[in-house]
């Protein structure tokens, strides 16, 4: 019911009904101000359930907002606001709401305590994960995704101040007025729409004026400071290190295709205050849950600040003064009080309404809506037609962010609660009712206190003054559980009552974690924010002890759920990972050729020609064309590294197994790296150009790591050595020409021609290429007479094309990494896939490399016995002998008569390929002793793929075996 | 988690890399025996309290750091170039 | 956002002990010697761009043989010119370092992320800034500020 009819409102609806509301309002507000009780249905039991709070503390009202692919489920009605056209829904039951046939659940509630499924569903085995589970998860839950991909979008983003206020009520705001006036660079957080906390909600004055008008214009203040920033809708979600907050924001406004949906912030702070107020605390009597049944401040919020009395005639029970407030303030807002129940004794109201002290509210009744209450006074019980209650058992102060970095709270016995545990988390204060201060004007100044302190720290002059208001006292006497038949519902979101903790102590689940993990109190996305203090005294008093001995579970982020998709925002496509694009990624990509990721770098597959409809047939002429003519590939993507300096050579010795302070200017020679516990880390080349200058190469997938680890030897191990490193991957566009026609195809392109004898095997040195510098590599990955051939990168496209465009006059062409994977198999080449991390040099049959004339990174380890011990997998080459010519990478080897379990594998393979040079299926792999095996037929099993193939054991070179084709 | 880099001044973790104990600061020489060189490769003390790695400002400046932090609660201590360690 | 290209960028790492030497060298060839770290600075003829521990980059053709170890970075390097009133809200969706006016300045130049990038931004005006990534990645950096500039501009 609305307390006066607003001036604007828009239309949305819930569960395909019609209402009107006012823009920006909590949906809350407008289905109670539409007289809507009912508006969800509990977790476990299906009960039926209202609206119970005013904040993100909601347990009950949970809806789904959008449908399809938008739909969101598990919003807080509280929390969501109106707006025109908004569609809501509800949320765990069906048919409808006020049907739900899993209301059953209810009826067998007697058999469904705490623990049951565990103890029922236990046997027969098997069933627990293909019935019950899923059964049981169908019946209990929330609001469910749609599975589709979600199209809204989210952001993320950093923020850094000097001071983060948490919290904008009356705390807050004296914070930031006094942090902010001084000049300090602050950023205030708070997530309702609009700053103010409590002010906003209650009915007091500040130095005279009505609080919520003080709470204006100290905004007003705050948004003209330059040094002030002020974030609405934006809940500070947890604390970490080093000052690091996490904050998810509700983008402010309707609704547009492309506008984000929410944002996670990352806030830096070098200070925070902590205001986040606190959170007022059910009492457990008997159906407590019915819907109706509210807590009290969230009535005066709802009469107070959004003009709307959530019934027609309320009650209120309490068991401090606050409680007389709510009644108060209901009564001037035009609203029945029915009566006000002070558990109490030793109070006295005077009022115009009924009130009974000493008294407690033993049952209510109603079905879909509460109608009335029992309540028990002076011995006697007298029943009270209601259909609002509105109860507190007091307040809890917000202590979670306090508890994020794994410290727990203290409790206070004089407000019956935890406060924050001083420095639970460094740089972060508490200030106001979040410790334990609960009156406006120690709110006030605290808040005012705890900024000038830190502002001084931030070498601030800061004024402190501070406004009048309301200091009354806080006085209250515990009540948790009312004596008595029936559920008392303790944590309503996860549908746990007093029996249910009583049980837990009972069946000796005494610790509180033991507690929670039985119960699920506190758990889900409400993390007991209602419900733990109230849950940690049931437990106190059924396991006797009292409830700062008892303890409690510790808060962990986030304060509030966030949504996946803001975690993840801009981690898609290009977000997720950056593309890396040679200089002749357009030309392949205009010729067909499929690109396959190789790191981030994107890398031509094979370049299809007409009439090829099968991969395969592209690779086997790509093969060919190398093999036969000319052969052109981008290889730019290996690591360049360019090495200068008077300690150049000798740092290339210490980080290689072999020698290259012996080699001569203008040569390249091949190098493998080594960690330090002896397994190979790298392989490629190194050329020199002048006698302290190399460019070294990496392969693509290791460029990184290598660029690190030379750093680190020059950092860490090495600092003695005075050499530079600089990556030069990305100024050079580099290009394999291979194959018997390579030296004409690359005269071609050179403007001095070179001859036979001018450039031999592994020489290097610059080049003119029409009229630009280039360099020169006589290097082969694939066995034939090659080149290397490296522009800058400007010049790739143009360069790239052109050599392509000449190796098809030659009858070669361009190949992609499936002809150059071939190509290097039928060599016996490694890459990554043998040296994968956990194969030496003595694997791989290069341990004559490791020279013993010089230190060098992984030679001590190597030398261990068990690196080098003859039983250990070696490389081997495998070839297809019987009627299964397909080999698979990853299959394990077996002798022929073994059965092929695991414990008969002697090895695996590592990569394979069909040759179409030998007609024949290849392998390389690991096989143990397999040095000492060539000639010898073993099988290849494939359980994954349920493929069996005989293999011979061979030499891993299988193609040109005394390397003839490459330097002649 | 944030980390002062002696170059760049107060950086998040994500532009780092973690290597692990500073230990590796103290290479052995080539003949110190296996026992030295199990030491430095793979034996690593598991402190609750103060403890100093290393990590590389990969995305950063490319300095490798010494990282003095405590592992319970957290806090970085001090940060020093590795290049300028005294060993 | 606007494409900036510098005709020769090269890197100079100067040798041990030779930082000073290197920057009287490159003084007198471009009138600018090397810059502090985390700074950048220029004249007509020249940039002069801190780019990590004992690393510049100089848009100018510089010769510092025996001094420093220099190498060519003309063609290495995207850079985009990114400016406008909203630009430090831009950046704040990408970069995880502080970028207020009061703390980074102009001048003022950080080896950083870009999302999964690694980058150079270089604060050249009050609402401008030049970021540097890799020349493979130019098209994920557009796109990426690009999108984040769509968000901002879409609130």
């Amino acid at each position: 019911m609305r307390l006066q009819a607003p001036e604007n409102t828009v239309g949305f609806t819930f569960d395909g009904q019609r209402y009107r509301g006012v823009p920006g309002e909590p949906v809350a507000a407008a289905l109670l101000a539409a007289g809507v009780r009912l508006v969800a249905r509990s977790f476990k039991y299906h009960r039926p359930r209202g609206i119970m709070s005013a904040g993100s503390e909601e347990q009950n009202a949970l809806v789904t907002v959008g449908r399809g692919a938008q739909a969101e489920p598990n919003v807080r009605a509280t929390m969501l606001e109106v707006a025109e056209g908004l569609e809501v829904f509800s949320q765990n039951a069906w048919p409808s709401l006020k049907h739900d046939v899993m209301a059953v659940n209810d009826l067998a509630s007697p058999f469904l305590g705490a623990g049951f499924y565990y103890k029922t569903f236990m046997w027969p085995k098997p069933f627990w994960e293909k019935l019950y589970e899923p059964v049981i998860r169908r019946a209990a839950g929330l609001g469910g995704l749609s599975g589709q991909p979600n199209k809204d979008r989210y952001e993320k983003a950093f923020a850094f101040c000097d001071l983060l206020i948490i919290g904008a009520g009356p705390a807050g705001l004296m914070a930031a007025l006094t942090a902010g006036r001084a000049g300090a660079d602050v950023i205030l957080a708070d997530e309702d729409t609009a700053m103010g906390g409590r002010l906003l909600r209650e009915v007091e004055d500040i130095d005279g004026q009505p609080g919520a008008d003080w709470a204006a214009d100290a905004v007003a203040e705050l948004a003209g400071m330059q040094n002030v920033r002020l974030m609405t809708r934006t809940t500070v979600t947890g604390a970490y290190d080093q000052g690091t907050f996490g904050a998810l924001e509700r983008v402010a406004g309707p609704r547009q295709a492309r506008k984000p949906l929410e944002c996670f912030w990352r806030i830096v702070a070098k200070h925070a205050i902590l205001c986040a107020g606190a959170l007022e605390r059910p009492i457990a009597f008997p159906n407590n849950d019915r819907p109706g049944i509210m807590m009290a401040a969230a009535v005066r919020a709802y009469v107070n600040r959004w003009g709307v009395a959530p019934g027609k005639t309320v009650t209120v029970f309490g068991n401090h003064d606050d409680a007389h407030r709510t009644a108060h303030d209901l009564v001037a807002a035009g609203v029945k009080v029915a009566a006000l129940i002070d558990s109490r004794d030793d109070v006295e109201i005077k009022a115009d309404f009924p009130v009974y002290t000493g008294a407690q509210v033993i049952g209510t009744k109603g079905r879909h809506a509460l109608e009335s209450i029992a309540i028990s006074h002076g011995g006697e019980t007298r029943e009270i037609r209601t259909d609002c209650l509105a109860m507190s058992g007091g307040w809890n102060p917000s202590v979670h962010l306090t508890c994020h970095m794994n410290r727990r709270p203290t409790w206070r016995e004089e407000i019956a609660s935890f406060v924050p545990t001083p420095e639970a988390v460094p740089g972060l204060m508490p200030a106001g009712a979040c410790n334990g201060a609960f009156s406006t004007a120690a709110c006030l100044q605290e808040g005012a206190a705890v900024a000038a302190d830190l502002a001084r720290d931030l070498g601030l002059k800061p004024k402190v003054t501070v406004p009048v208001a309301d200091d009354g006292a806080y006085r209250i006497t515990p009540l948790w559980a009312v004596p008595g038949k029936g559920r008392k519902w303790v944590d309503f979101q996860n549908d746990v009552h007093v029996k249910d903790i009583k049980l837990a102590a009972q069946e000796n689940f005494c610790s509180v974690e033991h507690m929670k993990r039985y119960t699920t109190q506190g758990m889900a996305p409400d993390q007991g924010k209602s419900s733990n203090v109230l849950a940690l005294a049931v437990l106190a008093d059924a396991t006797g002890r009292g409830i700062s001995e008892t303890g409690t579970t510790t808060f962990r982020p986030p304060f509030v759920p966030v949504s996946i998709a803001s975690m993840g925002a801009g981690s898609q496509g290009k977000g997720f990972a950056p593309e890396r694009l040679t200089t002749s990624h357009n030309a392949s990509v205009a010729r067909g050729a499929p690109m396959i990721e190789a790191g981030l770098w994107y890398r031509p597959s094979y370049f299809p020609r007409q009439g090829e409809t099968h991969w395969r047939q592209s690779c086997d002429r790509e093969v060919g064309h190398v093999r036969n003519a000319v052969g052109v590939c981008d290889v730019s993507t290996l690591g360049k590294i360019d090495i200068q300096g008077p300690d150049a050579a000798g740092l290339l010795d210490f980080v290689y197994t072999n020698m290259f302070s012996t080699l001569k200017v203008g040569r390249a020679r091949y190098g493998l790296m080594l960690r330090e516990d002896g397994h190979v880390m790298d392989d490629g080349t190194a050329a020199r150009f002048g006698e302290q200058h190399f460019v070294m190469t990496t392969t693509t997938a290791a460029a990184g790591q290598v660029m690190r680890h030379l750093e680190f030897v020059l950092q860490v191990l090495r600092p003695d050595l005075d050499a530079r490193i600089m990556s030069v991957t990305e100024q050079w566009a580099q290009f394999a020409l291979a194959g018997p026609y390579s030296r004409t195809l690359l005269n071609t392109v050179l403007d001095d021609p070179i001859g036979g004898s001018d450039w031999p095997s592994m020489a290097c040195g610059d080049v003119q290429v029409a009229g630009v510098t280039g360099r020169l590599f006589r290097i082969s990955f694939s066995g034939e007479h090659a080149y290397e051939l490296a522009v800058p990168a400007r010049y790739g496209d143009s360069l790239f094309r052109l050599l392509v465009a000449q190796a098809e006059s030659l009858g070669g062409g361009a190949y992609g990494m499936e002809a150059l994977n071939v190509l290097r198999i039928e060599k016996g080449f490694i890459t990554h896939a043998e040296i994968h991390g956990r194969t030496t040099a003595y694997d791989i049959g290069m341990e004559r490399m490791i020279s013993r004339k010089k230190d060098c990174i992984g030679q001590s380890a190597a030398t261990r016995p068990g690196l080098v011990d003859q039983d250990r997998d070696q490389l081997v080459g495998l070839k297809a002998v019987g009627a299964v010519k397909q080999l698979t990478a990853g299959a394990f080897l077996f002798e022929q008569a073994a059965a092929p379990v695991r414990v008969n594998a002697q090895g695996y393979t590592t990569s394979v390929a069909y040759s179409p040079t030998l007609d024949a299926g290849l392998a390389l792999g690991f096989l143990k002793r397999g040095r000492a095996r060539h000639g010898e037929v073993i099988r290849m099993v494939d359980h994954l793929r349920e493929i069996e193939a005989m293999v011979e054991v061979c030499d891993p070179v299988f193609f040109d075996p005394d390397g003839g084709r490459a330097r002649g | 988690m944030r980390i002062t880099c002696p170059h760049c001044g107060e950086r998040d973790r994500r532009e780092f890399y973690y290597q692990g104990d500073a230990v590796a600061l103290a290479r052995p020489a080539p003949d110190a025996g296996a026992q030295a060189w199990d030491d430095y490769l793979h034996n690593r003390d598991n402190p609750a309290g103060d403890t100093q790695d290393l990590w590389f400002h990969e995305a950063g400046c490319g300095a490798w750091i010494v990282v003095t932090r405590n592992t319970v609660t957290h806090a970085v201590a001090d940060t020093k170039l590795a290049a300028m360690v005294k060993r | 956002m606007t494409e900036v290209t510098l005709d020769r960028i090269m890197s100079a790492a100067p040798f041990a002990g030779l930082t000073k030497p290197a920057s009287a060298a490159l003084k007198e060839q471009i009138g600018l010697g090397l810059s502090a770290p985390g700074r950048a600075i220029s004249n007509r003829r020249a940039r002069v761009i801190w780019a990590g521990q004992r690393m510049w980059l100089v848009a100018a053709d510089v010769a510092l043989d025996g001094l420093a170890a220099v190498t060519d970075q003309s063609d290495a390097w995207a850079i985009l010119r990114i400016e406008g009133p909203g630009v430090v809200d831009v950046l704040a969706r990408l970069v995880p370092i502080d970028l207020r006016a009061d703390h980074f300045k102009g001048g003022h130049t950080a080896r950083t992320m870009l999302g999964h990038m690694s980058v150079g931004i270089t604060r050249v005006g009050a609402q401008a800034f030049e970021v540097m990534a890799m020349r493979s990645m130019a098209a994920t950096l557009v796109h990426e500020l690009q999108s984040a500039a769509e968000n901002v501009a879409a609130r």
